[in-house]
């Protein structure tokens, strides 16, 4: 078989499965990203408490989920947790069982990944912005909430940006790691042409070039967001 | 002006008048932190608790005199791997690294176009790619005598981690040398020294306080990504701890790994906190 | 069509991250196969399970007059996948070994197996002398198993699953792949094994494969046996087995 049959999205080919990859790939990403994010900046604001309590909770989630394997994390995830709920449920008296599937293992054990890393980007994120921006809004007589959202935040993103761009194609890479415990991404359902039709080299090329594509899709719109965000803010 | 600024959204503060200054911050947020703090703590302590209760029950002395010399070799197989794969992409990296500085475009572009392919694929699909894909190629690898070097899962994992390593490498090290700044080579070509001499006396030590802490992540990225190497039949760590389990189907095998390989990271964290302390020493009071 | 209704699959996955089941689960029966185990569970191109598994599967299912779903999952989490009930019972091809059935109930057993030596037409390769020799295998399963307790002097390479095993025999990666019969005598015999051969006799002694189901579920291994022993009366087995393999599998 020729290698455009191979590619091609007929009964023959293996092109649709790719393209059905690629969709799981994405919005499993895409599913990561929010809870990563608020994860991260709670956890940020974890370490910049004053009180110790808070900082030594917020570091070790940073330590655990920055200290092992993203692989490793995903078992614990996929096989712990949800043996862990199981004997929660029954030693409740419970029948009902509760079902971590494949996607929101790796939703959560990717998120709490994405979050350890970005609260550290957040964290030197708060600490470039000057003292004084705090004291001013205090001075106008801003609440703290209402000093967070209309004048650290906004700075805070800009500073943030690249640190964050950096870790979203991180964890677009990181993704790749949920085809071993069998969500059909990308990987995966490249893996599974190649050993079929034993074309490994074609399938898991065609699999480089999809993150390659993936990766120069996000640069493109993280870039324009940057520009966006950077023109939007008084220039330093 | 004693007026908030534009109460959008806000009619809240708005009513309540500009004279209200709101009570200093710490005051109240300070309790709440508190028990907030204290209640996550409690929850890492269960964790722990539960982790090491599940642990001790669990406790097999049979289990454990079987798989401890496994692991260890596991252990050892992965400090290999790692290590091999650092050094290997660290000399890679410098000519990858003044190919990017280039005044060739080929030679700049090509470098970029190495730097983002392995930067921007996972190194999983990087890792299938040499070794089931390099499979499909054995007549024409045997034909130029290569076989014998990607017959083997060892140097496929070998291969595919230094040219990963050394994609990363070559940017750390970039960085790090753009930014000792012009005026550092300037000043050292005006007193008479040569360029080698600059290069070691001058710049390195600077470039080296700030590759130093990219370098020690870099080591740990690659620790913990090779995990995946199980996957191509070498018994690493995680591979140890996979075919345990699949004996097994007891779950500590995994909690177990998960100890040492947050040992192994958390000691070179703190390794690479001690060098930084000490190459900085001139720079505290 | 199909890729649109993954991507609603992937995002209902993704807003229901936790589905809870309990009580829907008894009215379809979820059957957990691997799907890369030619010819007895493997998908197709157009991402279909077929093979004897699966359609002893669907037979036994018909029997017992419930509808069933297929749930593809690699091998080496299957068992815990079982337990943490992402389905009700594998078909795949399994085993019934001490270890497993600690953790696991089988049915009575549904075809018998043997593990055999496949290697290199021209190679010499001899069972009772393996120093040095790298032997292939999938990881987790009895012929693994049997590698590391009998040929300690060998090299073991355990792979995901057994078709990347079979590939690195053929590019001679391997010296010799270790594994169940029926799954040696249809790689032997299909275009992607014409370079090897088996090598000796059976090894490893009976071996007996069942189907396994969550601890302590009597009632749905008593219906499975039921369901066995009424195909095998009438004659649904016998077809299966022949659209597979020239000789009878199930044993005696």
């Amino acid at each position: 078989m020729d290698y455009t049959t191979l590619l091609s999205f007929g009964r023959e080919g293996w092109g649709d499965d790719i393209a059905s990859g690629v969709a799981i790939t994405v919005s499993l990403a895409l599913a990561t990203l929010p809870l990563g994010l608020v994860l991260g900046f709670v956890v940020a604001l974890g370490k910049r408490s004053t009180e110790p309590t808070l900082r030594l909770s917020a570091n070790i989630f940073t330590t655990i989920f920055r200290g092992l394997p993203e692989l490793l994390t995903l078992f614990l995830v996929y096989f712990g947790a949800q043996i862990a709920i199981q004997q929660i449920v029954r030693a409740a008296g419970g029948e009902t069982y509760i079902e971590i599937n494949a996607f929101a293992a790796g939703m959560f054990a990717l998120g709490a990944v994405f979050a350890a890393y970005a609260s550290e980007v957040f964290a030197a994120a708060f600490s470039a912005i000057p003292h004084g921006q705090y004291e001013g809004a205090h001075a106008l007589g801003l609440s703290r909430w209402r000093t967070m959202r209309l004048v650290i935040l906004p700075q805070l993103i800009r500073v943030a940006l690249p640190g964050l761009s950096n870790l979203w194609l991180i964890l677009l890479k990181e993704t790749a790691l949920v085809s071993v415990i069998g969500l059909s991404d990308i990987l995966r359902q490249t893996g599974i042409a190649a050993r079929t039709t034993r074309e490994a080299f074609l399938f898991y090329g065609t699999a480089c070039l999809l993150y390659l594509v993936l990766a120069l899709l996000s640069s493109i719109v993280l870039s324009a967001v940057e520009r966006r965000v950077s023109a939007g803010g008084a220039a330093r | 002006m004693s007026e908030p600024p534009p109460a959008i959204g806000a009619p809240a503060l708005s009513a309540r008048g500009s004279d209200v200054v709101p009570p200093p911050p710490p005051a109240r947020g300070w309790a709440r932190a508190r028990v907030t703090g204290i209640a996550l703590l409690g929850l890492w302590a269960l964790v722990g608790a539960g982790t090491l209760l599940f642990l001790l029950s669990s406790w097999n002395a049979e289990l454990f005199a079987r798989y401890a010399p496994r692991y260890l070799s596991g252990l050892l197989v992965t400090v290999q791997l790692v290590a091999i794969s650092i050094v290997l992409g660290a000399v890679l990296s410098v000519p990858i690294a003044l190919g990017r500085r280039s005044k060739s475009r080929i030679v700049a572009t090509l470098s970029y176009a190495y730097v983002y392919f392995f930067r921007g694929t996972p190194l999983l699909a990087q890792t299938f790619l040499v070794y089931y894909g390099l499979g499909s190629f054995r007549p024409e690898l045997q034909a130029v005598g290569l076989w014998g070097f990607f017959r083997e899962a060892w140097y496929c994992a070998i291969f595919a981690f230094s040219l990963n390593t050394a994609a990363y490498q070559a940017e750390i090290l970039r960085g790090a040398f753009e930014s000792v700044g012009r005026g550092q080579w300037e000043a050292a070509s005006a007193l008479g020294l040569s360029r080698l001499q600059t290069v070691y006396k001058i710049i390195l030590p600077q470039a080296a306080i700030v590759a130093l802490r990219p370098y020690g992540n870099e080591i740990i990225l690659m620790i913990k990504g090779s995990a995946i190497v199980a996957i191509i039949t070498v018994y690493d760590l995680m591979g140890e701890t996979r075919r345990a389990y699949s004996r097994t189907f007891d779950f500590q095998t995994y909690i177990w790994a998960a100890l040492i390989y947050l040992s192994i990271v958390e000691m070179l964290r703190l390794g690479v906190d001690r060098i930084e302390r000490r190459l900085t020493r001139h720079l505290r009071r | 069509m199909r890729i649109t209704r993954r991507i609603a699959l992937g995002l209902s996955a993704a807003a229901l991250a936790l589905t809870i089941g309990g009580a829907t689960a008894q009215e379809k029966l979820r059957i957990g196969t691997e799907g890369a185990y030619p010819p007895f569970n493997n998908l197709t191109a157009d991402g279909k399970l077929e093979g004897f598994d699966v359609d002893i599967a669907r037979a036994l299912c018909e029997e017992m007059g419930v509808e069933c779903e297929f749930v593809t999952q690699d091998w080496d989490g299957i068992i815990p996948a079982l337990q943490a009930g992402k389905f009700d019972a594998i078909v795949a091809s399994m085993s019934i070994t001490p270890e497993r059935d600690e953790q696991v109930d089988f049915t009575k057993p549904y075809y018998t197996n043997s593990l055999v030596f496949v290697a290199p037409k021209e190679a010499e390769f001899d069972a009772d002398n393996v120093e040095g020799k790298a032997i292939g295998v999938q990881a987790g399963t009895i012929a693994a198993e049997y590698v590391e307790e009998n040929y300690p002097d060998a090299e073991l390479r355990a792979y995901p699953s057994q078709l990347e095993a079979w590939a690195d025999l053929s590019n001679e990666r391997v010296d010799a792949v270790l594994a169940d019969f029926g799954v040696q005598y249809e790689w032997v015999n299909s275009e992607g094994g014409a370079c090897c051969e088996f090598k000796g006799d059976a090894v490893g002694g009976d071996d007996v494969i069942g189907i396994a189901v969550r601890e302590g579920e009597t009632e749905l291994v008593e219906k499975f046996n039921a369901a066995i022993d009424a195909i095998r009366e009438n004659g649904t087995y016998a077809e299966v087995n022949a659209k597979y393999f020239p000789f009878d599998i199930y044993g005696e």
